[in-house]
């Protein structure tokens, strides 16, 4: 037994420093992107290739500063970390190049599902999924006798119990904050009602509908068990607020909920009550009111030949199966890498995928939607506005960018 | 000062002005004036990990000739000035038909981002301006009064504010105010009422914010007041004394007249930088609540898809907010120098 072990260990050390050796490059590598466990796990992955400089510069901002990083000639950033929702805006303004040929050449591990590709060419490499489901404390809902909510309308109900129970006096969590965060929780709540953004395929708003109306009550009602502050609260203040004890029921993000609890000063109450389940319904619609999200790495276009054949095979690198040997590797997200067997942690995220959620819509005038209804919805969950004429300024708010882009 | 030399002297200073601010400000406002080429789109087919559809996307190709002969784009003269997201000429016309009274129209177009963010910026303006010019002449005069020795000490922690950086001021100062933070949860006590937010309701954060702006740009006012002070004419304060004047006499006919260029500098200064309020919009995450031009322009530049043209057109409201908001003193100064000569 401990002859085999000792085996495994040298075979699994071998494997892990041969692919760190064959990782050579003879270019630059600069990488852009967000910043959560598994991103930086593929950031420090791309540095372990030598031969060369490789820098990552990982941020919340990434989205305000890869467009402009990678316009100039030649492009700062060689790749850019994004997810189906911020691919737009470089493809939009033609930044990345397609991958085809590099994919044939060094992109062997690669399974055909990571290949996102518009118009047959591949423009980017996916490594992860990742979408918002239920994160609550089973502690509580066993102690007051609630069911799991699979649907808002029980989660409303939930909330209503634990309030009067005293246990948690503003039980419900979500990232409200005024902007991208909030517009968001909309865009959730508005397909779980059926609603749809766009009339057809054209670039036509039509979020002034009853879906509209249904979603932005719903939003207000929820936010009635919220803490007072919620419009400040993006998920890392949503998640700081669970990991105190002041939330039991939230949705989430998937690729948070792994390592949501594994925070210093978490009370054991805490770490061993979380749990989490899929994507919640609304108004007894079948579609759940989440959206569906890939993380994804793209190569610059205004860059040498070279540069981005280094740029793929550092990325290549950095999603090798072989990362996932690690333990909190493997559970930092929903890889789509080869060999991945689902953790626990990745249950949310498969439930959504198996309940057909809607992937968000990559579409080159979503971002603009996405902006006017982050700017325009803080009025009606401030009780100023009724929820028509939010949705009628969303519009207008939309149909003002959207004419100034040239897409109306 | 010989024309010459002054000629040499401000040489430098005209050159980098030149390239540095009212080149890149020509640039803002042609940009003001484009917008992008319309785009051509095209249906084409996506698969990504949850499957294959057909969805929209530009096409580049068909563009790209026009995007190489007109780089700026499309020229819409004044349209993006006068669209909603700006003067919002049209939104504002039909709220002045249907409103009954002047207040009622005002509380129809701060519902327009413009106009909010308009309404925010001047009422934080006025707000600031003159409590920290007030509050900065007290320091000083304070400050001016206290024994040699301890001077250096209270002048240092007099400066604190505007030492620390304004992000991370109001970044710390977010946290105290929250209702489990130390300023917050006091309040609850005083007030004794447990769900008291200073960050729920609109006009406490307004209050916040202002708060904020005057503790930030105090030291400012206090540093410059200070200097002043250093040189007040001490025979005509003497006389005044020998004259029975109390304190606040000597102040206000001595010491107010004597640093009133500097009170003009200040406000000058201080007029400026509060109509660009940015720093605790973000540190305080009010945009629920407050906004500003400055804020617009941020906001334009930074969603998934950027507004160039939109932000130009912000820019160039904000130059023209301010040189109003200059006026007043600028012509005063401009009359007074010319009595002098």
């Amino acid at each position: 037994m401990k002859l085999l072990l000792v085996k495994v260990f040298s075979i699994l050390f071998f494997l892990v420093s041969s692919s760190a050796f064959a990782c050579s490059i003879s270019a630059r590598v600069s990488i852009v992107g967000n910043e959560f466990p598994a991103i930086q796990t593929v950031g420090a992955g791309a540095k372990e290739c030598k031969g060369a400089k490789v820098t990552a510069n990982l941020t919340a901002d990434h989205q305000k500063i890869n467009v402009a990083g990678m316009s100039s000639k030649p492009a700062e950033y060689t790749s850019a970390i994004v997810a189906n929702t911020s691919i737009v805006a470089l493809l939009n303004n033609d930044l990345i190049r397609p991958l085809d040929d590099l994919v044939k050449k060094h992109g062997k591990g690669l399974k055909k599902n990571q290949l996102i590709t518009i118009d047959g060419k591949i423009m980017a490499v996916a490594f992860m999924a990742n979408a918002q489901h239920l994160v609550y404390r089973k502690d509580i809902l066993k102690k007051l006798n609630i069911d799991v909510p699979k649907t808002y309308e029980e989660m409303l109900a939930a909330a209503k119990k634990i309030r009067a129970s005293g246990l948690v006096k503003n039980p419900v969590g979500g990232a409200y904050k005024a902007g991208w965060n909030l517009a968001q929780e909309f865009n959730n709540m508005f397909i779980g009602y059926g609603g749809s953004h766009f009339k057809g395929n054209s670039a036509e708003p039509n979020v002034n509908s009853d879906a509209g109306v249904k979603a932005l009550k719903m939003m207000k009602s929820l936010s009635a068990y919220m803490n007072p502050d919620f419009l400040t609260h993006d998920s890392n203040a949503t998640n700081a607020e669970f990991r105190a004890g002041n939330v039991a029921i939230m949705n989430m993000w998937g690729s948070r909920a792994a390592t949501l609890v594994d925070a210093d000063g978490v009370s054991m109450e805490v770490k061993n009550g979380m749990d989490i389940s899929g994507p919640m319904t609304v108004g007894g619609g079948k579609t759940p009111a989440s959206t569906l999200f890939w993380d994804g790495w793209t190569v610059a276009k205004k860059i040498s030949d070279e540069e981005a054949e280094a740029t793929f095979i550092a990325m290549t690198n950095a999603i090798r199966p072989s990362i996932l040997d690690n333990e909190d590797t493997r559970k930092q997200a929903v890889w789509l890498i080869e060999g991945y067997k689902p953790t626990d942690a990745a249950r949310g995220v498969f439930a959504a995928a198996k309940m057909n959620t809607t992937p968000y819509p990559m579409l080159p005038y979503a971002g603009l939607m996405h902006s006017a209804i982050g700017k325009e919805i803080a009025d009606f969950m401030q009780g100023k506005e009724t929820a028509d004429k939010t949705l009628s300024d969303i519009e207008d708010a939309y149909r003002a960018s959207a004419k100034e882009k040239g897409f109306l | 000062m010989k024309h010459r030399t002054f000629f040499w002297f401000i040489l430098p200073t005209f050159l980098a002005m030149f390239f540095f601010i009212t080149l890149p400000i020509i640039s803002v406002f042609i940009q003001s004036l484009h917008t992008p080429h319309e785009n051509i789109l095209i249906s084409v087919e996506n698969c990504d990990p949850f499957g294959c559809k057909k969805v929209t996307s530009i096409d580049h190709e068909a563009t790209k000739e026009l995007k190489n002969e007109k780089p700026l784009g499309k020229f819409v003269g004044l349209d993006i000035y006068l669209d909603r997201g700006h003067i919002a000429l049209e939104q504002v016309k039909q709220h002045w038909n249907n409103s009954e009274n002047f207040l009622s129209f005002l509380s129809l177009i701060s519902d327009l981002p413009f106009y909010k963010a308009i309404f925010f910026t001047l009422t934080f303006t006025f707000t600031v301006t003159p409590i920290m010019l007030f509050l900065g002449l007290l320091i000083a005069l304070g400050v001016n009064a206290i024994n040699i020795k301890l001077k250096g000490l209270i002048i240092f922690f007099s400066l604190l504010p505007m030492i620390v950086t304004p992000l991370i001021g109001s970044i710390i100062l977010f946290w105290m105010i929250d209702s489990r933070g130390i300023v917050g949860n006091f309040l609850q006590i005083i007030f004794e009422d447990p769900n008291l937010s200073l960050k729920a309701s609109t006009s406490l954060t307004w209050v916040t914010l202002i708060v904020y702006g005057v503790w930030h740009a105090i030291p400012f006012s206090f540093i410059v007041f200070y200097a002043g002070l250093q040189t007040l004419p001490k025979d005509q304060m003497e006389s005044a004394q020998i004259d029975g004047a109390n304190t606040f006499q000597q102040t206000i006919h001595i010491i107010i007249p004597h640093i009133m260029p500097l009170i003009t500098f200040v406000t000058l200064m201080q007029l400026m930088d509060n109509f660009r309020v940015f720093e605790p919009i973000i540190g305080f995450n009010a945009e629920a609540h407050a906004t500003s031009l400055s804020w617009i322009i941020f906001n334009d530049l930074g969603g998934e898809t950027r507004q160039l043209s939109a932000a130009a057109t912000s820019s160039i409201l904000t130059i023209l907010g301010i040189v109003i908001l200059l006026l007043p003193v600028l012509i005063k100064t401009w009359r007074e120098f010319d009595f002098k000569k």
